[in-house]
């Protein structure tokens, strides 16, 4: 039995300690919000966060995220960094077929928690592992700094 | 907002008299309107292709015929609808439809999504549908209140008596409007009274989409499903020679491995199990069709086939005599390779098959197709099967080819139970329809006043129609394969256009702009060429020899004023330009780029994108796919290519076929043009001309004329070597 922590939720599931943990958020426990696209680290489309940081969940062994807090799309809203990406998201329009965003909302609420204020050059370095084939980029950016923005008027940081 | 109503909860609510419901019906014959009721009562032929309902609780559902896959239909189909209603637009919801003859598209008489077409063939039925239900609850209201209809509007979401202020919500008057004969010829709008068409309306798919809740095809669960994975052959052609059944069957919960035409599957309770059997199978096939084919051998049968006289496509005045004769002639030949669609979400379907039901869940852009591949594999009649569209992670053309859910159906039949089959990315990537590659040389010849008198150009190119529809191929001609080229918008008085069809074992299909992806860039490189051939500019010369296509002139016009093409450039070394019509827009595009001194890197600053489609729905999303169709086309232009081995597909993933990053993304401004002109589409149309625009530009930044696409380092490198 492998016993991990989602979304402040304990979860215990029955798989060999080598599957992927993306295929144990998404498949056995049905958070499908976390999406496949590559397998290989190559996509950012299975981003989430464990202990608060970006890691694409596709080169995680399961067994090595117990006893790690992992945070999915289904829950980044409670994160003050990832309700004001969601935010954004959504007020930019961002999303065309949909299928990236999960992956670049989780890494873009990750860097604004890193860094609240960054330029667009940053925006692209951290971003760069995340994938879009419909071409989003522009409005990411935009939406990046609209939450960077909201956050500070929010007074946090 | 998606709601899940199905057709029959919607008729039955309507026909209980608890909304109003109107089916529109298009036919070569002409448009009808019915109420549910009619439509039920109609005959096999009848196919209405919009449902909107009214119901009591103030909510507009319109049932979307089309599939979602970023282009944003299920926001402007709606949007339609609810424009000539006057609905409040925070009351419309969609629900998309399941595969029948009534969600068939009126022109093409398939349910199915493409060719840039959405829009197009909707437009009209959507606004009648929308004009017919405001009619019936004005009348609904003037009956109720005892004044004249000419006295009550539609307005938001109600129905206002204008003189005494009285209103009442359209969920208030549906009782009494579903009792109102459908009107059989509403009127339309004024176009000047638009409410929503012709703004950016948000999409109503984006909340969920921003928020993880937005449900794909791969995110599909059936109660009692088990997941399936194959063991696919290496080589084209390939035919297993042994397999390890028994190891597979070993593996933790695979429940069978059987062998199916396109490999063997495995079924197993756990993805993971289904992946691991699927490796315990330790296949051993042997060499394919053609084990020596790999990506120079293909190229050099492209190349073989240039000097093959092809079938003449066009052929206007006497080429070949002004092209002896001329004081100049230039020649050129461009080599474009063949292209993944790489969709984000891999390719998956679910099925579940019972003694006389089949239910497949699907991101498809071919609802027809799909229902008729499980009639024939069950055996069952259409009202058995239900096919549900769900979200497309991205579609490109791909999703129009039904191949997983042949694979699906098969695999469910065998093994008795409901599946989900998840491809891997390295299955997407190596089992595609691949965009065709394609090897063009065309002549030219420029007169002393620097006119373009005589174009010849020879197509190399695999055929897409011959496999998907033979019909449409006309004397040996694919439709595609010669597209915006046969029709190019240039005014050349000689003009010859030749097809060599090209067939190997390389399967073949629709990709974004489908033919305009490759003879985009042949036919603008060439006129650049021409110009530069010409001491012209090459804004200027394309202008000369459009004087008769003034939707491209003026598409060619505004770029160029938008970009500055007369201003000295600020970051860039150079600037190209170049213009296209496919799917009935018109496009042209300025690129700003800098090419590296040192690795011949192309680093793009700025692109300008000018669009002509006709009447606007909503201009976000013409924006938004201006710029996602032009990152595809440069992805395509800088990255992209399908590499082979060992008589099969080489490329496998990302690392080994990169797409475009957002570094690598510049600031791309769009100008749409008001146009009264012919609706065109707006899916596929921007993406030719950026791939042109980028290679002119290169060459107005360093002299390289690169015909070689993609332009990678080493490609450029070696074009300088040429010069
Ligand atoms: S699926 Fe994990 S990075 Fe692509
Ligand atoms: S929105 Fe479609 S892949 Fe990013």
């Amino acid at each position: 039995m492998i016993t991990l922590e989602i979304n402040g939720k304990q979860h215990s599931v029955d798989v060999p300690a080598d599957v992927p943990l993306l295929w144990v958020i998404r498949e056995h426990l049905r958070l499908t919000g976390t999406k496949f696209g590559c397998g290989k680290g190559l996509c950012g489309s299975c981003t989430v966060h464990v202990d608060g940081k970006a890691e694409r969940s596709c080169q995680i062994p399961v067994a090595e995220a117990q006893g790690k807090k992992i945070t999915t799309i289904e829950a980044v809203a409670s994160t003050p960094s990832g309700a004001a990406v969601q935010k954004a998201w959504v007020a930019e329009d961002v999303p065309q077929c949909g299928y990236c965003q999960s992956g670049q909302i989780m890494t873009a609420s990750a860097l604004l928690s890193a860094n609240p204020k960054p330029t667009d050059a940053q925006i692209d370095e951290y971003l760069s592992g995340n994938l879009c084939r419909c071409g989003t980029y522009q409005r990411i950016r935009k939406a990046v700094h609209k939450a960077s923005r909201e956050m500070k008027k929010g007074g946090k940081p | 907002m998606k709601t899940s109503i199905t057709r029959r909860e919607f008729l039955q609510k309507s026909l209980a008299g608890a909304g109003i419901a109107i089916a529109v019906s298009i036919t070569p014959y002409g448009t009808k309107l019915l109420s549910a009721e009619e439509a039920a009562k109609e005959g096999p032929d009848f196919s209405p292709n919009v449902w909107l309902t009214i119901t009591p609780d103030d909510i507009v559902h319109v049932i979307v015929n089309k599939s979602e896959m970023g282009q944003g239909v299920y926001t402007s189909m709606p949007m339609i609808v609810a424009d000539e209603l006057d609905a409040d637009w925070k009351q419309v919801r969609m629900t998309e439809a399941l595969a029948a003859d009534k969600y068939k598209d009126p022109i093409w008489g398939r349910q199915s999504t493409g060719g840039s077409t959405t829009i197009r063939h909707m437009y009209k039925p959507l606004r009648i549908a929308g004009a017919a239900a405001r009619q019936m609850l004005i009348s609904a209201a003037a009956d109720i209140w005892k004044v004249p209809e000419s006295e009550c509007e539609a307005y938001r979401g109600t129905v206002r008596h204008i003189v005494t202020k009285r209103s009442l919500t359209f969920g208030k008057l549906t009782e009494k409007a579903a009792s109102i004969p459908v009107p059989k010829s509403p009127a339309l709008k004024s176009e000047d009274k638009f409410d929503l068409i012709g703004s950016p309306v948000e999409r109503l798919d984006v909340p969920d989409k921003s928020r993880g809740k937005a449900m794909f095809g791969i995110d599909t669960f059936v109660e009692g499903m088990q997941y399936a994975a194959i063991a696919r052959p290496p080589a084209y052609g390939a035919k297993p020679l042994s397999f390890d059944k028994d190891a597979a069957m070993k593996v933790r919960t695979v429940s069978h491995a059987v062998p199916i035409p396109t490999g063997i599957a495995v079924c197993a309770g756990t993805p993971e199990g289904a992946w691991k059997g699927r490796d315990a199978l330790d296949v051993k096939w042997d060499k394919g069709i053609e084990p020596g084919l790999d990506t120079a051998s293909l190229e050099k049968k492209f190349m073989a086939d240039l000097a093959k006289e092809g079938i003449t496509a066009r052929n206007d005045g006497d080429v070949k005599t002004v092209l002896d004769a001329a004081p100049k002639t230039i020649e050129a030949t461009y080599v474009l390779p063949y292209l993944s669609h790489a969709t984000m979400e891999p390719m998956n379907c679910t099925v579940a098959i019972g003694p006389a039901s089949c239910e497949i869940w699907v991101p498809t852009q071919n609802q027809t197709g799909v229902l008729e591949l499980a009639e024939k594999e069950t055996g069952l009649k259409p009202d058995q099967i239900k096919v549900h569209t769900t979200y497309l992670g991205g579609g490109f053309g791909r999703r129009f080819e039904i191949d997983v859910v042949e694979e699906a159906v098969k695999i469910a039949k065998a093994a008795g139970k409901p599946i989900k089959l998840i491809w891997k990315r390295e299955e997407d990537m190596k089992h595609d329809f691949y965009r065709p590659a394609n090897v063009s040389r065309i002549e030219g010849a420029v007169d002393e006043k620097g006119r373009m008198t005589a174009w010849s150009h020879k197509i190399v190119c695999p055929s897409i129609f011959s496999r998907v529809f033979p019909g449409q191929v006309k004397n040996g001609i694919d439709p595609a394969a010669v597209e915006g080229v046969r029709n190019m918008e240039y005014e050349v008085p000689n003009l010859r256009v030749e097809y060599v069809r090209i067939d190997t074992p390389v399967p073949v299909g629709f990709w974004r702009s489908v033919g305009s992806s490759h003879n985009g860039f042949t036919v603008e490189s060439f006129v650049d060429e021409a110009a530069h051939a010409a001491g012209k500019d090459p804004v200027e010369f394309r202008l000369g020899l459009l004087k008769n296509h003034l939707r491209a002139y003026r598409v060619l016009e505004t770029v160029a004023e938008k970009a500055g093409w007369a201003k000295p450039l600020q970051k860039a070394q150079g600037r190209g330009v170049a213009q296209h019509m496919s799917f009935g827009s018109y496009i042209a595009q300025v690129a700003e780029v800098s090419v590296d001194k040192k690795d011949r890197s192309i680093k793009v600053h700025r692109v300008v994108c000018a669009v002509d489609c006709g009447p606007i729905v909503n201009p976000a999303i013409i924006t938004a796919q201006m710029r996602g169709a032009i990152v595809m086309g440069l992805s395509a232009a800088l990255k992209e290519a399908i590499a082979f081995a060992k008589g099969g597909v080489g490329s496998s993933n990302f690392d080994n076929y990169p797409l475009l990053r957002m570094a690598d993304v510049p600031d791309i401004e769009v100008h749409i043009i008001k146009s009264k002109d012919e609706m065109g589409g707006i899916g596929e149309p921007g993406l030719p001309p950026i791939a042109p625009a980028v290679a002119n530009a290169v060459f107005n930044a360093s002299g390289i004329r690169v015909r070689r696409l993609p332009m990678k380092p080493e490609t450029v490198l070696a074009a300088m070597k040429k010069v």
